[in-house]
């Protein structure tokens, strides 16, 4: 009797909550909306499952609560039944799944006129990296990383040269532009994450993971990361934000070319000093 | 009676363990301490998970004073902030559910439930016992050593897990590799004796379908976990081998504080794969216990027969199967390539459905049946709501896109608390209401149960069920402190706080529950032999506690179904199992209630 | 009796053949240390699949280094083989309850098979000669992983093998050892048979 108001009161409390309280996602700052559109579906299905079966649940317990003149029913199964509500079941699942799968797809096909950019993490900072006027991104390698070249930017590729590094500083992106980020960690995994955009992914060490979003509001948002990376975990911060299409030119025009920033690495200068560093503490091992 | 079935027996023994097999222990180091009754063994278990479920209790509080009250508990630095995450997580999931499950529940009720003396092979389960022990020991041992335990995350995926920068590199994650390695050597040791004794030694007439449904959920849990382990043990192995000795099974090439590691061309994402191969599985082997032992708690307490039995036996081992083929749905956005998605996200929505159905026909129990509101009901019920939530949360988190902007926030810490931290815990408070009478020969006090139970039930749904929310707005997991952000308004702090303060209650409660069994065990009432009016062979024992041996002179011959309640024509509401037809009392047959051919 | 058909029983309804309580299936009448024995080789064979499977991924990636097979290796494996034959007549005496032939097998299963051990040993100690470490390439790694759990898992039967050898040296009799001798035949044509598998990958790779 007692459980049967209090599952009442829990199920009651539980949708004025959601319905009341000040806690909801933030306003979307990209393309996402169909993740937003899944996610309430979700919501709506399966909120109304949930009250459904408390309510039916409190039912029977009210309902049917110890009377010594009573006797339970005896009825080992109802196959009819059973089926009916695996079927039901089944629809609803095939409504989540649906609109779910949709948006998944449109999220692995990245658009042909997305814009490369790359993101870089390391124990616990983020850079990133844009194309420069030739819009192609150097090739890299994570054995040519040093204090001279962070990127670890191959100098014998020609794309990489105009390339333009962005440290300690916010990554800006353009409005309505798609953007397939690569992602490229040098040490541990990382995630990265920016709650307007909906989206996110790992940084894994050793191979180059994407995403890829179209901005839709300008602003400044925070980047996280999202996968636990070590004890500054929480303290791996940056900013993004976005322009509109003149504001992020102008931001644009300001940056510097790995060339201009590490010129003897650009020049490969430092490329065998690395290399045979390397091969010594392998043979060493 | 000599048809060809029984002519048959005559031949061939039944196969179960002959008297002359029992072990007999001589001393009382033997009888209580190197025990190979699996009554015993199940006991030592317990305590045993239940001591170290306590630390991770602590552990949590600790957590939660950090997130609740950041910048004001000194003594909680970065680093311990990311050990207690990972100790409480590994402590619970694998020291405390999987152990109190299977070694605690299963070693106490797979022999007593299908009618063997004992385990089949007793000196194997005593060895599994002290490995366990081992292992358990050595996970507390981290806390202790320079550098202290291990902060990885309790998922410990490389590189991280084992390179500076996290805590616990210096001996932590060695000793808790170790200590995995070590429970998963001494649980394959209990788990052979847990499926071969429900195999072979099963008594006359417990035929298959014949068994109660926790045996099956212990049954295909164990099976679960026979598979699962080992992708853990090989991680585990390989990860033990990069950190110790510098293999690169995981280690790619990294650079890390300016200088290139000596690794090469490791793959981080193989540990996730291994793990979660493990991992999912591991939810359903602390799950499908709990699901059986609620559905006979209910079907008891409610005084009918559980509603859809084949069903359910059918639905445990169709959710088992499935859960070997859904692991990756816990790497959405690992960086793996992201077509698995499709297949992923429609296997485990598929999933849904038998789970689904479980909880209709718990509830479909509960309807038309004369339900005792005792305190193993309560808990069932909150096990209902708690495990519907959690459960329709993780439809969210399955369906690969709706999960990229909830992953790694705190709707998932929510989520999986809700589903296999207070669930399963509910089940086990409602077996040990329930089973403790038969343990121990006495009633646990129904006053102090009670509070017990309200404090727990409630104070956990109001730590949880905001905590989603905090999700929503984005609010990451595994955050010493968010500091300041622009998309997490300053209420949110004032819920963090809320959270903890029902935490340090909820906790508090724990406490009045650990006192009540250790009062209840000397001064509680006594219960008699069977006092739920259960049919299942446990109670139907000549002694409470059971002796050695677990049945007298004779073992009991099963006659029916486990779920003979408020049978038709029958004077009684329940006809135990191994009540002779002949004995019966009343107008009809318990075995051939009309209309139901 | 299919499991099918077994699972898909009603259970309330009574079976008149089922009032005075049948024994389980009659396919279950073995001894129960087959069945623990065969459940715990299922066990096993998941963890050299997923150990295979690892290093099947792994030699996909362009950096593999394949490492040498020293000839040593298929001596070593001539020497399982004939550990295993050994055991095989181990049991086939014990069944025909011939003491002297189950001694003679079962001794010499045991030696051939710490001679093989050796011989692991040494490939180890020749490839490290050579530079080949555990750490110097994923594919050393896995050789020396997948060779020390399969060796471990030899010494495990050894252990249970010792047992036997101690029976028998107590004077046990044919019957009383002819389980033990049974069990630990299946162990071993199972490790030869995991050996030959994780062989032929390494010939493989």
């Amino acid at each position: 009797m007692v459980l049967a108001v209090a599952l009442i009161v829990l199920t009651v409390g539980s949708v004025i909550f959601h319905f009341w309280s000040p806690w909801w996602w933030t306003p979307i700052a990209s393309n996402w909306g169909s993740i937003d559109n899944a996610l309430l579906i979700t919501f709506w299905i399966t909120g109304v499952v949930y009250v459904a079966v408390l309510f039916f649940t409190a039912y029977c317990l009210y309902k049917f609560r110890y009377r010594a003149d009573r006797r339970a029913d005896y009825e080992p199964e109802n196959t009819k039944l059973e089926l009916w509500l695996s079927g039901l079941t089944a629809l609803g699942v095939v409504a989540l799944l649906t609109p779910g799968l949709i948006a998944w797809n449109e999220f692995v096909t990245v658009p042909e006129n997305a814009v490369e950019m790359e993101v870089l993490g390391k124990q616990w900072a983020w850079s990133y990296r844009l194309p420069g006027k030739d819009g192609k991104l150097g090739t890299t390698k994570t054995k040519l990383v040093t204090d001279d070249n962070p990127f670890g930017i191959n100098p014998k590729d020609p794309n990489g040269k105009d390339d333009i590094l962005i440290e300690g500083e916010n990554l800006h992106l353009p409005l309505g532009q798609p953007v397939k980020m690569l992602l490229r960690s040098t040490d541990v995994l990382h995630d990265f994450y920016v709650p307007e955009f909906r989206a996110k992914m790992d940084l894994v060490p050793g191979m180059v993971t994407y995403f890829w979003i179209t901005p839709t509001r300008t602003g400044t948002f925070d980047v996280l990361c999202a996968e636990l990376c070590g004890v500054n975990h929480y303290g791996m911060r940056s900013n993004v934000t976005v322009d509109d299409k003149a504001a992020y030119q102008k931001w644009l025009g300001k940056q510097k070319t790995f060339a201009a920033l590490y010129p003897k690495a650009a020049a490969g200068e430092q490329l065998a000093a690395v290399r045979k560093d390397s091969k010594s503490k392998q043979s060493v091992q | 009676m000599s048809n060809g079935v029984f002519d048959d027996v005559q031949v061939i023994p039944p196969a179960e363990v002959d008297d002359v097999e029992l072990y007999h222990a001589h001393s009382f180091i033997t009888k209580y301490v190197f025990s190979q009754d699996a009554k015993i063994i199940a006991i030592q278990y317990s305590a045993t998970a239940i001591t170290i479920g306590l630390v991770g209790l602590v552990l949590s509080w600790l957590m939660r004073l950090q997130l609740g009250f950041p910048d004001t508990f000194s003594f909680i630095s970065p680093d311990q902030y990311y050990q207690f995450v990972t100790m409480h997580g590994m402590i619970m999931v694998i020291y405390l559910l999987t152990a109190l499950f299977l070694g605690g529940f299963g070693n106490y009720l797979i022999p007593l439930m299908v009618g063997a003396r004992d385990m089949v092979f007793p000196y194997l389960n005593m060895l599994s016992y002290w490995i366990y022990l081992l292992a358990v020991l050595i996970l507390t041992a981290s806390f202790f050593v320079p550098g202290g335990a291990s902060g990885a995350g309790w998922t410990l995926y490389p590189p991280q897990a084992i390179l500076p920068g996290t805590p616990g590199v210096e001996w932590g994650i060695i000793l808790m590799l170790v200590s995995l390695v070590l429970f998963i050597i001494g649980f394959t040791m209990g788990g052979l004796n847990y499926v071969v004794t429900v195999l072979q030694a099963r008594t006359r007439g417990m035929t298959l379908m014949r068994l109660p449904l926790t045996v099956w959920g212990i049954f295909v849990a164990t099976i679960l976990a026979l598979l699962a382990f080992p992708a853990l043990f090989v991680g585990g192995v390989m990860m033990l081998l990069d950190r110790v000795i510098g293999t690169s099974f995981f280690m790619p090439e990294i650079i890390q504080a300016g200088e290139l590691l000596g690794t090469d061309s490791g793959s981080p994402l193989l540990f996730q794969h291994l793990f979660w191969f493990f991992g999912h599985p591991e939810v359903y082997i602390v799950a499908l216990p709990a699901f059986g032992i609620v559905s006979d708690v209910i079907s008891t307490h409610a005084r009918k027969n559980i509603f859809g039995y084949r069903m359910m036996v059918w639905a445990i081992v169709g959710i088992g199967g499935l859960s070997f083929i859904v692991w990756a749905h816990h790497m959405y956005v690992s960086g793996m390539n992201p077509y698995f998605g499709f297949f992923f996200a429609t296997t485990t929505l598929i999933i849904a459905v038998p789970t689904a159905l479980k909880v209709y026909n718990w509830v479909l129990t509960l309807w038309k049946g004369n339900i005792h509101m005792t305190i193993p009901m309560l808990f069932c019920v909150a096990f209902i709501l708690t495990f519907l939530n959690g459960g329709l949360t993780g439809l969210f988190l399955g369906n690969v896109v709706v999960a990229v902007p909830l992953s790694d926030t705190m709707f998932v810490v929510a989520h999986f608390h809700m589903v296999m931290g207070v669930a399963p815990i509910l089940v086990i408070f409602a077996a040990i209401y329930h089973w403790f009478p038969k343990m121990s020969g006495r009633m646990l006090h129904e006053g102090w149960g009670q509070f017990h139970f309200w404090v727990t039930f409630l104070g956990s749904y109001l730590i949880y069920f905001p905590m989603h929310y905090l999700g929503f707005v984005g609010v990451p997991r595994r955050y010493y402190e968010i500091g300041e952000t622009s998309f997490v308004p300053p209420s949110a702090a004032t819920l963090n706080e809320f959270i903890t303060i029902m935490v340090l209650i909820v906790g508090f409660a724990q406490v009045v529950f650990i006192i009540n069994i250790l009062v209840s065990i000397f001064k509680g009432k006594e219960s008699g032999p069977n006092p739920w009016n259960a049919t299942t062979l446990e109670w139907q024992t000549e002694t409470t506690p059971p002796s050695h041996g677990n049945f007298g002179d004779e073992l009991p011959v099963v006659y029916r179904w486990a779920y003979a309640y408020s049978v038709p024509g029958v004077d009684a509401d329940f006809v135990p199992q191994n009540m002779h037809p002949d004995d019966v009392k009343g107008s009809g047959s318990a075995d051939d209630p009309s209309g139901h051919h | 009796m299919s499991i099918f058909h077994e699972l898909a029983k009603k259970p309330w309804l009574i079976n008149p053949a089922e009032v005075e309580g049948v024994p389980p299936p009659a396919a279950f009448f073995v001894p129960v240390g087959k069945v623990g024995l065969r459940v715990f080789l299922v066990v096993v064979t998941v963890v050299f699949t997923l150990m295979l499977i690892a290093y099947g991924d792994r030699m996909l990636f362009s950096t593999w280094r394949p490492m040498p097979e020293p000839w040593l290796l298929w001596l070593n494996t001539a020497l399982l083989i004939t550990s295993s034959l050994a055991m095989q007549w181990a049991k086939s005496s014990a069944k025909q309850g011939n003491s002297d032939g189950m001694r003679d097998g079962l001794l010499w299963g045991g030696v051939l098979t710490i001679a093989f051990l050796a011989g692991q040993l040494y490939v180890w100690q020749q490839l490290v000669d050579l530079g080949y470490y555990a750490t110097s390439g994923t594919a050393n790694a896995f050789f020396y992983l997948l060779t020390a759990i399969h060796g471990l898992h030899m010494m495990g039967g050894l252990v249970a093998w010792g047992r036997s050898v101690f029976k028998m040296w107590r004077g046990g009799a044919v019957a009383d050892l002819r389980l033990s001798v049974e069990l630990c035949t299946t162990y071993w044509h199972y490790l030869l048979l995991v050996w030959l598998v994780l062989f032929a990958m390494l010939l493989f790779s």
